[in-house]
């Protein structure tokens, strides 16, 4: 079992990339203490003997019966666009992700 | 033709849909009826996000036209239902209260949608919640407050406030909401409605924007139990677009209520009697059990030994289905795009910092701590595994009683911004209903008194997977032989 701090420290910086979101300089200040705050509270864990124990995923198991396979009609390219910020010619828009030659 | 106004809001889903049947009103009537009340208390309560009456009459008319041909879609045809703003409908907005969403319009009807319109029922505007279902308040909304019914200072509980304050403010007969870790219940009982979290499967949820797709239910909410049954029929049911949906024969619960109620066994977990609790609560609680015991109910102590592990063991796994069901909102495809990208990673980061607000950040940024390189065994994998002992407890548990019998909240609803500025006191709010959610189970929230401070209070009852009709009888039971008819003053 990894040892547990009672308050983990976090890497603020790192858990916004991960994330993949902007954090303000308040945001992070403000994130990093609460979220210490509640993995200190999730330390309560560390202390149940788990041994065995399988992990639930999902409440049942049911089997999950698979449909016939067969064809349907696709979506029109202006219904699946039709919430998209910028398109073109059936085509999302995006910023250039390639490097000039 | 003729119900007046007043007699139409104070009813309940089940009476109008009588009162449809024997032709004393339309369904044009009953829908300008409560368009009339949004009207009037909307501005205080603020439980709608979005709502277009030209939309519902039209709807209604087309009921009405259905209804003189002979071609009802279902008894129940005509009525009209509110929606939390997160359940897809086509043409209808689908915020989930979120600026990052703030222009969405559903390409879609997911299951649950398709169920209400083939049915009839007209779909009555879009409900506030949390933003993203993330929240016990619905002061999560990035878009304006909701305000309990009951006293305008005082929150309506969460996610789903305005499925709850809608109901209670007699802007609507009844409503959808959904459940993830007390979501409905929590709500319809700070705002004296009843609600129910149907067991897990039971619903599709397929046109319902994920939020812990492990937890997450669509369920009603209304004024009775009979409103709760009727409406849970309407959406039960398998869908092959919902791997997670119950593939086998459900039960009718609104046909159970139809027969006389074999008492039965509640337990009581005294886990869930400790300190913490208010002590008005505690006392109602107290009438509560004794009302049930001379209703010929057999009541036991139990004990469910992991309840005090519940509150930690969901937050790790709802921020961590979360941090992943929301990677999809990315400023690319169908979401607000920030106009202040450098390139195209930084139009992840600026779309999401711009459109998420501060809780869901906080919780996706908590996912991808727990389930980050080095802590996943520690966190999510930890809590998957305390998460069985939980449900472990509850099916043994079972094995002795009928349903189990618990508050729904420690306390009345708190006031608006008593507990904004500390996420860990609001997730204690929902210690109560985290559990049922981890072990997948049915929990009803009933209203059972009023509070000196005027707020309603209620209880919880847990039932066994898929019992939701025993569930609702048992529920019926105490309604029927205890009648919650006291009103917020804001509608007498």
């Amino acid at each position: 079992m990894l040892l547990m701090q009672e308050r983990p420290e976090v890497d603020i910086d790192k858990l916004a990339m991960l994330s993949r979101i902007q954090l303000t300089e308040e945001e992070k200040a403000a994130f990093s203490g609460q979220l210490s705050d509640i993995l200190g509270f999730f330390q309560k864990l560390q202390e149940v003997d788990v041994e065995g124990i399988a992990p639930m995923a999902h409440p049942f198991d049911a089997e999950a019966p698979l449909r016939e396979d067969e064809a349907a009609e696709p979506w029109a390219p202006e219904r699946a666009l039709s919430n998209a910020p910028a398109s073109r010619e059936n085509q999302v828009i995006v910023p250039k992700v390639v490097e000039d030659a | 033709m003729g119900l007046d106004t007043r007699t139409i809001i104070d009813s309940s889903a089940f009476s109008l849909g009588k009162a449809l049947l024997e032709k004393e009103t339309s369904s044009r009537e009953i829908c300008q009826a409560f368009l009339e009340q949004v009207d009037k208390v909307d501005g205080d309560v603020g439980a709608f996000i979005s709502i277009d009456p030209e939309k519902i009459l039209q709807a209604a008319d087309a009921s009405d036209a259905r209804r003189s041909a002979g071609e009802l879609l279902s008894p129940l045809d005509g009525l009209p239902v509110a929606i939390k703003d997160l359940i897809a409908i086509e043409g209808e907005p689908l915020t989930c209260a979120s600026q990052i969403l703030k222009d969405f319009k559903s390409p879609y009807t997911g299951k649950v949608g398709s169920e209400l319109l083939s049915a009839g029922l007209i779909p009555f505007g879009r409900l506030n919640m949390d933003e993203f279902a993330m929240g016990s308040s619905t002061e999560n909304s990035s878009f304006k407050l909701t305000r309990n019914p009951w006293n305008l200072e005082h929150a309506p509980g969460g996610s789903s406030g305005g499925s709850a304050a809608s109901v209670a403010a007699r802007e609507c007969p009844w409503s959808l909401g959904s459940d993830t870790g007390g979501s409905i219940r929590q709500p319809a009982s700070f705002c004296g409605v009843v609600g129910l979290k149907p067991t897990y499967g039971r619903v599709s949820r397929f046109g319902l924007v994920a939020f812990a797709s492990s937890l997450d239910q669509i369920g009603p909410v209304g004024r009775c139990i009979d409103d709760v049954a009727v409406l849970l029929d309407v959406i039960s049911g398998h869908d092959p677009y919902d791997s997670t949906s119950w593939p086998n024969q459900l039960d009718a619960a609104s046909l159970s209520l139809k027969v006389p109620v074999e008492p039965g066994t509640l337990g009581l977990p005294k886990e869930y009697f400790g300190e913490g609790i208010d002590p008005e609560i505690r006392k109602n609680m107290e009438e509560v059990i004794e009302n049930y015991r001379s209703l010929g109910f057999e009541i036991k102590e139990i004990s469910l030994p992991h309840t005090e592990l519940a509150v930690p063991t969901y937050y790790i796994i709802a921020t961590a289905e979360a941090s992943s069901n929301l990677s999809r909102y990315d400023g690319v495809r169908y979401t607000h795009r920030s106009d202040k990208a450098k390139d195209a990673v930084d139009l992840f980061y600026q779309s999401r910092g711009e459109g998420f607000g501060q809780e869901v950040k906080r919780r996706v940024i908590l996912g991808s701590y727990v389930l980050s390189s080095g802590f996943y065994d520690a966190y999510y994998k930890r809590a998957q595994q305390v998460r069985t002992l939980i449900r472990d407890d509850f099916l043994k548990a079972f094995k002795e009683v009928d349903a189990i019998l618990t508050p729904t909240t420690p306390t009345p609803a708190f006031r608006i911004g008593e507990k904004t500025d500390d996420p860990l006191s609001m997730y204690l709010a929902d210690i109560f209903t985290i559990s049922v959610n981890l072990a997948g189970l049915p929990g009803l929230a009933m209203p059972s008194g009023i509070a000196t401070s005027g707020l309603p209070m209620g209880f919880q009852l847990i039932g066994q997977p898929f019992e939701e009709g025993r569930l609702l009888q048992i529920g019926q039971a105490y309604e029927g032989a205890h009648p919650f008819t006291a009103t917020p003053e804001l509608i007498q």
